[in-house]
């Protein structure tokens, strides 16, 4: 969701580690490879190995689950945002995370669990065919990958801006220890790390934000100098956001609610593979229902740690930052900096290890869930459907061992190709930015509406695939387009993401209504376990008010609102 | 039949985060005693790795022996 062009042409090296930061980043390392060497006897069928034998805790698919959109860019990325356009970038945490969640929870999860999909593609499969599977398979598989290129690319070349560390170094250490604890411990493997890149992103982040507020004097004296040396609408969620040009954004609440919250975080939320897969891991349905919930419980305070640091930056810190191409040319310190020095600011040897150790494990976690998701749709969505059907289970297992390596070597190849075409990564952020909104018209529509049809299903994902792509070529060849995608001659570059989810997510559920009442419906036998109507969701049981998934969702929706009125 | 030892994922982070806390901490002390003429951080008197070094070490032990190994049948 952050250009990651943005994050590659900072100036000067920010910190330097001493003898202790150097062992806690080394421990770290040492402590991921000890747990795929543990995880290794564990991973011998493929429901062991893709699925995690699918035994997870609603606790540890929760954070797992959460941990996968925690990468490192991201943290530094929002934080920049934070520093750019004030609190407005809360509502990526927010509402566009939060509702669709608990959407995921209480509505999606029963269809996906009780399917026993392994995967969203699979889930395809299942309800409209083999084409429409193809189609969100072979998009998915290879945008992943790519896109574990650029984040690998990106992150070594802040390791080089931020530590002075080799970039290549930084690729191949990082993703050869990556293949070496997937490719042993299989999906286990990639989810136990990711909930300790959890704990470690709090111990190693949580710091700055109250240590910034110390020396700010408390949030009522940061909001003071955040309107000082920027604008009052920086410290407001929702009330600049009446039109347009009312905030440092650039987008309105139509924008917000419909395309950000309706569309595309559903679609990342509920459809992205990478993050479902997590859940699909869980060892029941009240397990598997309860994780996103838990996900969504946590990710209300995950800006504590993200945004919080970037407005302590607009406060605290002495220099002015600027914009990427501005430090590019003047040596200053770009907006995404700021997490980087706020914790040069702050954090003495040991904690400086532990901070840097928190952003190289959000970004190998975060690797080692594209190369996970990425095998797993590979080898039972890709390879074993169009290419050996007649495979034994252990020949499965091998084939996911041997693409997680290939994964990592595709991975490695595209960063090169990065290093040397900058212009790729908008590329490929693009892509996969085009196929999240229509896919989950399509898996919703199919979920909720027994007409779908087969060729329903397909033709609206590819339709609304093609819209997607369509606006997003208008606007490049001529920027000025954009006036007529978001409908307003004041619409800022963020503004055409929510937009242009908001039309293809359109222009597929029309298409896919249109060919469904024209086409012939499955039949309704078929549909059993995949259709809302016409599934019978396993009671959860007769447990306790606090054990109900229903409870803790209502939980996290009043916070949830209670926050938004308080930073209105 | 073997017996074999299940490792909870709640000990690695335990093992991580009193590895980290204790040497965050030692760092924090050895500054504590012979504190550097010129701070390089800001509120260098809080010693701030001094207090969340030992916090983490407290948690991490905590996770260590609530989920030590097991052995299973």
């Amino acid at each position: 969701m952050t250009p990651l062009t943005a994050m590659i042409a900072v100036p000067t090296q920010l910190v330097h580690l001493s003898t202790v930061d150097v062992v806690i980043i080394a421990f770290y390392f040492a402590l991921v490879l000890s747990i795929g060497w543990y995880l290794k006897g564990r991973a011998n069928t493929g429901e062991d190995f893709f699925m995690a034998g699918r035994e997870m805790t609603a606790w540890v698919a929760g954070l797992s689950f959460l941990s996968a959109n925690l990468g490192a860019l991201e943290l530094m990325g929002w934080a920049g945002s934070a520093y750019q356009y004030g609190i407005l970038a809360t509502h990526w945490y927010w509402i566009g995370a939060i509702p669709a969640m608990l959407f995921l929870a209480l509505v999606m999860m029963p269809f996906y669990y009780i399917s026993k999909t392994h995967s969203v593609p699979g889930y395809l499969k299942l309800r409209f065919g083999e084409s429409s599977r193809a189609l969100s398979a072979i998009s998915f598989a290879f945008m992943t990958v790519l896109m574990s290129g650029v984040n690998m690319f990106a992150m070594a070349k802040v390791m080089q801006i931020v530590l002075g560390w080799d970039i290549n170094f930084s690729i191949w250490a990082s993703s050869l220890t990556v293949a070496i604890y997937v490719t042993l411990g299989g999906l286990r493997s990639a989810i136990f790390n990711e909930v300790l890149q959890f704990f470690l992103i709090w111990a190693g982040a949580l710091l700055i934000p109250i240590l910034g507020l110390y020396e700010a004097g408390g949030w009522s004296n940061l909001k003071l100098q955040i309107a000082q040396r920027a604008s009052e609408q920086y410290v407001h969620l929702w009330a600049g956001l009446g039109s347009f040009n009312n905030n440092p954004m650039g987008i309105n609440w139509v924008g917000i609610v419909f395309g950000l919250a309706a569309i595309i975080s559903m679609g990342y939320w509920t459809t992205d593979f990478l993050v479902v897969q997590r859940i699909l891991a869980a060892k029941d349905i009240r397990s598997a229902e309860m994780a996103p919930i838990i996900g969504g419980g946590f990710k209300m305070f995950v800006p504590i740690i993200v945004i919080l640091p970037g407005l302590l930056g607009l406060a605290v810190l002495p220099e002015k930052l600027v914009p990427e191409s501005v430090a590019a040319v003047s040596g200053a310190h770009s907006y995404n900096d700021v997490l980087p020095l706020m914790m040069a600011r702050y954090f003495g040897p040991g904690l400086l290890g532990l901070g840097v150790t928190a952003l190289i494990a959000g970004f190998m976690s975060g690797m080692a869930g594209n190369v996970s998701a990425f095998t797993t749709v590979w080898t039972y969505d890709i390879y074993r459907p169009l290419i050996n059907k007649q495979g034994t289970d252990h020949h499965y297992v091998n084939m996911g061992r041997w693409t997680t390596v290939i994964g990592v070597l595709i991975s490695v190849g595209t960063a090169y190709l990065v290093m040397q075409f900058a212009s790729i990564m908008d590329y490929v952020q693009a892509l996969f930015s085009f196929f999240i909104a229509p896919l989950f018209g399509t898996v919703v529509l199919g979920m909720l509406w027994k007409r779908a049809s087969s060729a329903g299903g397909f033709w609206g994902l590819l339709s609304g695939t093609l819209c997607s792509i369509s606006m997003w070529t208008w606007v490049k060849l001529d920027p000025a387009a954009l006036r007529y995608v978001a409908l307003s001659p004041h619409a800022k570059g963020l503004a055409q993401d929510m937009y242009q989810a908001l039309w293809s997510f359109i222009a597929c559920v029309v298409v896919t209504v249109v060919v469904s009442l024209a086409t012939k419906p499955v039949p309704e036998a078929e549909l059993n376990g995949l259709v809302y109507g016409l599934t019978e969701v396993p009671a959860i049981g007769d447990v306790p008010l606090y054990q109900k998934p229903l409870f803790w969702a209502a939980l996290v929706a009043v916070v949830f609102v209670v926050l938004n009125i308080i930073f209105w | 039949m073997t017996d074999r030892v299940s490792i909870s994922i709640w000990f690695f982070i335990g093992i991580s985060l009193a590895v980290d806390g204790a040497l965050i901490l030692a760092a924090g002390v050895y500054q504590l005693l012979s504190p550097p003429i010129h701070p390089a951080v800001v509120l260098f008197d809080l010693h701030a790795n001094v207090w969340w070094g030992a916090l983490l070490l407290a948690i991490g032990l905590i996770y260590c022996f609530r989920f030590a190994p097991k052995r299973q049948a």
